[in-house]
Formats: structure tokens, sequence, C-alpha cells
């Protein structure tokens, strides 16, 4: 196998546009979520979600371009133009070279949305336009990127829920590592707005505490009450260690592990079994032992249940010392994306050295009292983190991440 | 309508749609090439003009349209 590393990376969320800002949004622990006002006319039960700015494209991408992109496309081709940028990569390299693209993406429900309100108030399926059939579909991501970048090699996109982003890391981990490409560009992207969200908020997931938007999203607390959903997109370059040292990259850190399981059980319920079992994956492939990792960023999205089974996998497998802290406490639930976005901050950390916190964790529950949970930003040094993603239908997935040597 | 209401608004629509200047938009220019159209944007040149005149070109009608004056003078028969 492969050594895989990373040269680039890029993230445009409720925390900020660029990793400058998301960087100094973690450290000081502050809040994405607002109450959406809108969101309660067409009847949704909780009006809080992430605030992501849309992203002004024209004189970027030309008109051909920006028919075609869904709004999680928009935010993915600020991710992507921020990682090719880090990673010192542009359009003549492309032209030269090959490199895949896998996103994690899992609807673009807006999109569908809205062509069929035209079409049962038009009757006239033309008068849809060009750019609905692109954005529709849940290649969207991808579609678009491949296009716009001139990427040549892998093009798919990923859906597995909530896992989604994570395991598109770990595919494309897997095509570098054997050789099957020698750089992919991988990534999550997640829509936020309401046509994306209403049956999410319709199973009563999301938390209902709107008077108090930046606290509502409290992943391991034992008073939480749902998610918050989020969204925006995260980008990394993965790349071939020859293929880095090659073109005199810098190289940012290595992908080292990636399990992955399936609960094969509930559709929505979490499973301590299938947990555990990408954890530990993740470690074997790294050939780690559990006391390496100096960092856990939770999947625990603030829901009753889910995070109560985190922390008993987090806790079987690592005890009680290493460090954990949510990042949903901040960004509420990215979705399809978040596996990626995690993978970006915990990077940031541990590029800048601290842990952000789980921020309106207060008090712990009968699970969570077992981990170590940071509720405040620490400065710490971080050489091996390991992120982790589950999704519906138990989907599972862990990532480990070390700084390069 | 008349053609100047008709050459006014096919101006503002077009040069908004497609990102053109209004003054290369000429009375005796090639909309196809002006315009730099393929297929997909003719689809969406019958959703604009739906949208600004209210009836559904057929993309055959397309054939007789060379010039932005073919083009008027189409809409005015179909308007009539």
């Amino acid at each position: 196998m492969r050594r895989v590393v990373i040269t680039g990376t890029g993230i445009y969320s409720s925390l900020g546009i660029n990793k400058a800002e998301v960087t100094d949004s973690l450290y000081k622990g502050k809040s994405g979520i607002i109450y959406d006002e809108p969101r309660k006319e067409i009847g949704f039960r909780s009006a809080l979600t992430g605030s992501v700015p849309t992203p002004n494209l024209k004189g970027q991408l030309d008109r051909r371009q920006r028919k075609s992109m869904a709004e999680q496309c928009d935010y993915a081709y600020c991710s992507t133009k921020e990682a090719l940028d880090e990673a010192g990569i542009d359009m003549d390299f492309l032209a030269q070279n090959e490199a895949g693209v896998i996103f994690g993406n899992d609807s673009s429900s807006k999109a569908v949305i809205e062509s069929v309100d035209v079409v049962r108030a038009k009757g006239d399926t033309t008068l849809l336009g060009s750019g609905s059939i692109f954005q529709s579909m849940n290649c969207t991501v991808t579609m678009n990127l491949s296009t716009i970048f001139k990427l040549r090699g892998i093009n798919m996109t990923l859906s597995a829920a909530c896992a989604s982003g994570s395991h598109s890391v770990g595919m494309g981990y897997i095509l570098v590592a054997h050789g099957y490409q020698d750089m992919v560009v991988c990534g999550g992207a997640q829509e936020i707005n309401p046509n994306a969200m209403a049956s999410f908020d319709g199973i009563s997931a999301f938390s209902a505490n709107e008077a108090n938007p930046t606290k509502a999203s409290k992943p391991f607390d034992k008073d939480r009450d749902g998610l918050v959903p989020g969204g925006g997109a995260a980008t990394l370059i993965l790349e071939s260690l020859e293929s880095a040292q090659a073109r005199g990259a810098n190289i940012i850190a290595e992908v080292v592990g990636y399990g992955f399981s399936s609960n094969g059980e509930h559709i929505s319920n979490p499973n301590l079994d299938g947990q555990v079992r990408s954890l530990e994956m993740a470690l074997k492939q790294g050939n780690l032992n559990p006391s390496d990792i100096d960092y856990i960023n939770a999947h625990a999205t603030s829901t009753p249940i889910g995070d109560s089974f985190e922390a008993q996998a987090i806790h079987k497998v690592f005890g009680s010392e290493t460090p954990v802290s949510s990042t949903k406490s901040m960004t509420g639930h990215e979705c399809w994306m978040a596996g990626a976005s995690e993978l970006v901050y915990s990077m940031l950390m541990m590029k800048n050295g601290f842990v952000a916190p789980n921020i309106n964790f207060e008090n712990p529950d009968e699970f969570s009292e077992k981990i170590n949970i940071f509720a405040a930003t620490e400065e710490r040094t971080l050489k091996t983190i390991l992120s982790n993603s589950f999704g519906f239908g138990g989907t599972n997935s862990s990532v480990i991440i070390k700084q390069y040597d | 309508m008349t053609r100047e209401k008709i050459v006014e608004t096919t101006k503002e629509f077009l040069a908004e749609e497609f990102e053109v200047s209004v003054d290369v938009i000429k009375d005796d220019a090639d909309l196809q090439e002006t315009l730099d159209l393929d297929s997909l944007d003719y689809v969406d040149l019958v959703v604009i003009i739906e949208e600004n005149f209210g009836f559904k070109v057929e993309q055959n009608d397309f054939t007789d349209i060379k010039t932005f004056s073919d083009f008027y003078g189409y809409v005015e028969k179909k308007l009539g």
C-alpha cells in the first residue's frame, strides 16, 4: 500500500467561508446557528439552522457553469478552490495529470422540488430550463466540479447518509493507497435550504430550543433535545506521497486509517457493535493503539439516543482519557458534508495546536460522564486525530489522520 | 405590443440571461453566434421567451430564426 497524504483543504460553512475564519470560530467556540423564521411559516417544528452565506460566483464561473449548479455545488466550488490553491494545483497541472473526484452528497432537494413545482404550474417540462436536470441529480456536486476543474480520473458521488463525506475520504484513500489514482479531490457538500430539511424535521429530530439558537446543539449534554441542521462544503486533496513529493507540494497530514461497518439493524437507531467495529478497524489499519489517538472529533449530533451510543463506543475502545469534542455543537449537523468538514476542522486544530470546544456541554449523562469531553478550548498538541461519522441505515465510518513526519 | 417594445424587452432579457452587452444585439447579427448558444442554451431561450412574452416557442421554430430581426418578426407574428 502507498502512503496517502493531504496537500490541501478547503471549507465553507456556518463557521466561516475559508480556513482562517473557521479556525477563528473553532478557537473561540463560536456558534453558526440561527433561528430562521421562514421555516416556521411553512410548517417546520423547529426553525433552527446553521447559517451559510450564499456565494456570488458571477465573474468566477460563466453562465453555463453556474446554470448547472445546485446550492451545495456553489459551496463545494468555494471549498475546492481553496483546497486546490493550498495544494498548489492549477488548471495547467490538472490538464497534464489525472485527478479524480469523490464527494459525499445525499440529496438535491431544492432543485428537485422546484422542478416539480414548475412542471405542475406550467404543464410543460421544457419550461424547466437546461439547468434543472444537472442540479437535481445526487451527483450534481461531482458532475459540476469535474467539469469546472477538468478532473479526468474517478468521478462519482458517494451517498451514505450522514457518513457520506467521511466515506468519500475513505474511498479516496483506498484508491490512492492501492495505486488506482495519484490524486483524488474528496469532500462533502450539504444544501441548507428548508426543502432539504423538511422530512428530517418531520421526524422530530431537531432541537426545539428555538429561544436559544446558539445553545440548542448540545452534544453529549444530558439535556440535549435534538440536532440542528447545518451545511456548506468541505474539500480535502488526497494524494500519494510520491506524487506530492515529486511536485514539491507542502504536505499537511497523512491519512492512516479508515474503518467502516454497517449495523445491519434499525434504520435510524444506532448500535454499539457497529460503531466499535468501525473504530477498531480504523485503528488496526493504521497499526495504532487507542492511546495513540490525541483527539476524537465525535459524530455526536445532540440527539438523545445517538450521543449515548457513541459515548459508549468511545469508552469501550478508548477508555476515559482521550480528548473528545463534537464540533456539531457549533455547526449543527452538517449531514452529507459532516465527515469531510469535521476532518478539516480537526486538521485546523492540529495545525494550530488546540482542541475546539464541545460548547453547551454543561452536564454529562450516565454515558458521557465516562469519556473526556472538552467543553472549553484547550491548547494542545495533536499529532493523530480520529473523526467519526455515523448515518441512517447504520452506516459507520471512522477516519484517522496523522501529522506528516 | 409594438415592435419597438419587443426589441427593447428582448435586448433586456437576452443581455441579462446570456450575459452579453446590449450593444452586441444588433438587428442583422446572427442570434446563435452572438449569444454563443448551444443546444442547452436554446432550452433556456424557450424559458425566458415564455416568461417575457407569455408563449412557448417550439424548438423547431428556431430553424427559421437566424438574426435578431428574424426573432423580432417571429415574436410580432406570435403576439399579433
